[in-house]
């Protein structure tokens, strides 16, 4: 368990409490059921990086980092580039996270973040070809999760799609003599559209949006959906040895409508004021 | 995009959109394990084995009020058509947590406190489709090893190819197709304990395809409960076949 602490005893005590104050539609912060924290997004914090944004959702904050080097693309996909997401829980994230490789959650929450970019098609992959089977791009995207207080995979999530829509690069060329050269010209990445993803937990009978980690600690199941430009949805995990009533995902299928229209709206915004400086 | 389904409606290995894969589930196959099963689901076989409950290893990781739940989801390196290196990857470190979580709410694990179940699932063939052939044998090993469950745990993908939703995805589906959702159910509780989706579905195909995943894991669950029929109460009672 890299960021949330599991009290058995504590758990139980809060967990009762916690479904108590949901009953009536409330939560310890005060929110609503279907609020999320406020969300900002700094853009460009790193100017090392091609593209860079670091994202706070509430008290949760994570860095993402782009790099986009030459490669060699895999043999099953000669004509396109390649897109690899991957997340560090940091010693400093959370008193109880661990240094050491990415354990099972990191792995997961870097996964389905990846899916969610991947499959929404945001990245026109197939534009990022130097040398068809020889060369590509490859955009490595690094996300460093600063401060773990819950809902880690929207928060990684906003910060990859952020730093990757407004990454910049040089444009590469083939001379004459077929080798690779970088021009003066700075353009972006390839982009297609922004995938938003909204996770959701439940706790006893109750949904809600955003859960910080005193509620991550509780929750009986998660589950994130993630919806593209169009309004469907690209990715989608449910997390926790807990279940969901096959009405729940129809349930938390129609709140990611709703939210994911809000927070694109948010994100996009960032986005653009980026793009026109 | 490679074309998946003919114009009879029949997919590339023959089956309509809402056909299943030949399913095969064998119980207690291993010996030394106190549960196990194999399962053939088109071309995926899968050996599972359950030890457990037993002493937890290391010692901290057990639990005052209830049992450790661990799965190994692992590949055969000659599995799949390029050699997989043995060592896990970060899939089979996903895939072993899914499961894991999958399984869990089935299993009344408050019964066995400060010990462990450890659930080893080797995939000796990959056909698409793995990790849902890999949750109904390992239900089955469990029912099988004794372990006290409040369901069976049955899980199918359903997925969409050449512009049409379809149940259990075949390899080439998987890789070629346009989406593909596994999920697993807790068949008589009418629970989900397993979503995942990969690929892009509408809201309208996304609820079609939910549906017919569920009614697919149904089929399944009968084919479960048959092969624990045939394990323990001997295959003349249950007749047919």
């Amino acid at each position: 368990m890299s960021a949330v602490k599991k009290s058995i005893v504590v758990e139980q005590l809060r967990k009762a409490q916690m479904i108590e104050l949901l009953s009536k539609e409330k939560r310890l912060d005060n929110r609503g059921l279907m609020d999320f924290r406020p969300i900002t997004i700094g853009i460009g914090v790193i100017e090392k990086a091609n593209g860079s944004a670091r994202v706070q959702v509430g008290n949760t904050q994570v860095i993402a980092g782009v790099k986009i080097e030459i490669g060699d693309p895999f043999p099953d996909t000669p004509d396109k580039g390649l897109l690899v997401v991957n997340t560090e829980v940091l010693p400093l994230a959370s008193a109880y996270a661990e240094p050491g490789p990415p354990d099972e959650d990191a792995i997961e929450l870097a996964r389905v973040v990846d899916r969610g970019v991947r499959e929404s098609h945001m990245i026109d992959l197939s534009k990022l070809v130097l040398i068809p089977g020889k060369k590509v791009l490859a955009v490595f995207v690094d996300v460093n999760v600063l401060n773990a207080d819950g809902n880690l995979f929207d928060a990684t999530s906003y910060a990859t799609i952020a730093s990757i829509a407004t990454s910049k690069m040089p444009r590469y060329y083939i001379n004459e003599n077929g080798q690779i050269k970088q021009s003066d010209e700075i353009i972006p990445l390839p982009i297609n559209g922004i995938p938003i993803s909204v996770t959701m937990a439940r706790i006893g009978d109750t949904l809600i949006v955003d859960p910080t980690s005193e509620e991550e600690a509780v929750m009986d199941a998660r589950i994130t959906l993630v919806l593209d430009e169009d309004g469907n949805l690209c990715a989608g995990q449910k997390g926790q040895p807990g279940t969901l009533t096959f009405d729940q995902v129809k349930k938390a299928m129609n709140i990611a409508k709703v939210k994911a229209k809000e927070i694109r709206e948010i994100i996009k915004g960032e986005i653009m004021k980026d793009v026109r400086s | 995009m490679k074309e998946l389904i003919d114009e009879k409606g029949l997919r590339i290995d023959g089956r309509r959109v809402d056909e299943l894969r030949p399913l095969k589930i064998e119980v207690g196959v291993l010996k030394n394990a106190d549960g196990s099963s194999y399962i053939e689901m088109g071309k995926n076989k899968i050996v599972v084995a359950v030890y457990g409950p037993k002493e937890v290893h290391p010692k901290h990781q057990a639990l005052p009020d209830r049992s450790v739940l661990r799965c190994r989801y692992h590949m055969a390196p000659f599995s799949t058509d390029t050699r997989k290196p043995p060592q896990p990857s970060r899939r089979e470190i996903e895939i072993s947590k899914v499961i894991r979580e999958a399984l869990e709410p089935a299993l009344i694990l408050e019964e066995y406190p400060r010990t462990a179940i450890d659930v080893y699932l080797e995939v000796l063939q990959a056909d698409g489709g793995s990790r849902c052939a890999g949750i109904t044998a390992s239900a089955v090993a469990l029912a099988d090893a004794g372990i006290s469950m409040r369901d069976m745990v049955v899980a199918c993908a359903a997925g969409k190819t050449s512009g049409q939703v379809v149940i259990d995805l075949n390899d080439v589906e998987d890789k070629e197709g346009e989406a593909d959702m596994p999920i697993a159910i807790m068949p008589n509780l009418n629970q989900l304990t397993l979503f995942q989706l990969d690929g892009i579905l509408t809201p309208e195909e996304f609820e079609k395809a939910f549906e017919m995943a569920i009614n697919a894991c149904r089929t399944i669950y009968d084919a479960q409960r048959k092969a624990l029929m045939d394990k323990y109460f001997g295959k003349a009672e249950v007749g047919e076949e």
